[in-house]
């Protein structure tokens, strides 16, 4: 294995793209090394993207935040800015793991393992953010649901590393929620979980919504018709029942240890109903 | 292979070595620095034993390549006592006898450590969070609360 850690994207791409065999990008290291530990990925060369600049910063852009694609839990979770503006996205990044985990683990990072189960996923995906990919070819912006496309695929081709994370700016009444359920309080895996974020119009009613959820399918889902039933509302039960079985019906979970398929669905729709309560009240909305 | 030349700062020295490209900081510091303090217990990120502090930030050792840390600062265990004089947290964790085995202690004193650093008056729940990825088998984690809750409140000069 070959350790890399160039000071440039370019270099980074370069590398990625001529290399033969397997390559890992190292932003926070808390799925490769476990990856290499436990001998899943035999990598010919691992490139470490920590010391390319702007790769370790959260920064306001037009209204929203571009969050590098080394930043970790911790570093987000301390950004009073960022919290602000997009809480459910935070909470669920800090639901990442342990104190430990959260000094390291990288919301890019997060999104790129792929995992079905990946807390920030969803969240992001409700919160319309956006990966900045730059690759051999040049740099292209995808939706965040895009990116993986199965249990530990992604969509980016050879020699592409995502640069950053972008979460845009958003109307004054809003609000944005996660949660996800798990058998114990901390340090777990998701069985299913979801992300609200909504706009509320000035007397209240439902602007514009978008729900999305995991660890119910290959990826995280954005469940278009569960945002299109809450809007025109005051998150009354009628648009609730609608919006879950929306998010019921979008479910195609397998069973395993951690919850049958048909437990993972209805769950789904619970954690949508509560994150969508919990958004509805951040945006300031009162039923 | 080709090995990899690290210069970084350990416990505020200056520290070089040559690594391989798959070895993790843990590895490193217990087999090439002979700091063996930091356990290994899970190496998959689970456990806390080989907690370290990087620049500061509370992280597992084991999930840190050694190369990684080029530049940088690493606070162990082994820099925690000034001499003979042992840390608050060390003594209160002796007082409370909040070990038996002893493998999760150094990783807990430096996750509490690190915690009053950040928060010097957490509550309870607050320890127990920030403390949630320090597994101990022995304790039943109660003392290690109390011992902790205790350094906090002395060190507050409470």
């Amino acid at each position: 294995m070959r350790f890399e850690s160039p000071a440039t994207v370019e270099e980074a791409t370069h590398l990625l793209a001529n290399a033969d065999g397997t390559t890992r990008v190292l932003a926070g290291g808390t799925d490769v090394l476990v990856q290499l530990r436990l001998g899943l990925v035999k990598p010919d060369l691992v490139v470490d993207i920590k010391n390319i600049e702007g790769m370790r910063s959260i920064v306001a852009e037009d209204g929203g935040y571009r969050i590098g694609a080394a930043v970790s839990g911790a570093e987000m979770g301390e950004h009073e800015g960022l919290v602000a503006l997009w809480p459910g996205v935070v909470e669920a990044m800090e639901l990442v793991g342990s104190t430990q985990v959260q000094g390291r683990a990288t919301l890019a990072g997060n999104l790129c393992n792929a995992s079905p189960a990946a807390d920030s996923v969803p969240a992001m995906i409700a919160a319309n953010a956006i990966a900045t990919i730059e690759g051999p070819l040049g740099l292209r912006l995808l939706p965040v649901e895009e990116v993986p496309a199965g249990p530990g695929k992604t969509t980016l081709s050879k020699g592409e590393i995502i640069t950053s994370i972008f979460l845009p700016a958003r109307p004054k009444r809003s609000g944005d929620a996660y949660l996800r359920f798990i058998p114990r309080t901390e340090m777990d895996i998701a069985v299913a979980s979801a992300g609200v974020s909504l706009s509320l119009d000035a007397d209240g009613t439902i602007e514009t919504a978008r729900v999305a959820i995991g660890a119910v399918a290959p990826t995280a889902l954005l469940v278009e018709e569960a945002g299109t039933a809450l809007i025109g509302a005051g998150l009354d039960d009628k648009a609730v029942a609608t919006m879950v079985a929306a998010v019921r019906a979008a479910c195609n979970p397998i069973s395993d240890k951690r919850g049958t398929a048909e437990f993972r669905t209805k769950t789904a729709g619970v954690m949508a109903k509560r994150a969508a309560e919990i958004a509805f009240a951040r945006a300031g909305g009162t039923k | 292979m080709s090995k990899i030349h690290v210069t970084t700062t350990i416990n505020g020295d200056t520290v070089e070595y040559l690594c391989s490209p798959t070895e993790t900081l843990l590895d490193v510091l217990r087999d090439r620095l002979d700091l063996t303090g930091a356990k290994e217990g899970c190496s998959t990120g689970d456990c806390g034993a080989c907690s370290v502090t990087l620049d500061g930030r509370l992280v597992s050792s084991c999930l840190v390549l050694a190369a990684e840390a080029e530049g940088h600062e690493i606070a162990t265990i082994e820099g925690m006592a000034e001499g003979e004089n042992l840390h608050i947290l060390q003594t209160k964790i002796l007082e409370h006898a909040a070990l038996q085995c002893g493998v999760c202690t150094p990783g807990i004193l430096v996750a509490a450590k690190a915690l009053l650093e950040k928060n010097p008056d957490p509550s309870e729940e607050e320890v127990r969070f920030w403390l949630a990825g320090n597994l101990c088998r022995c304790t039943g984690y109660d003392k290690i609360i109390r011992a902790v809750l205790d350094a906090a409140a002395e060190m507050r000069g409470a």
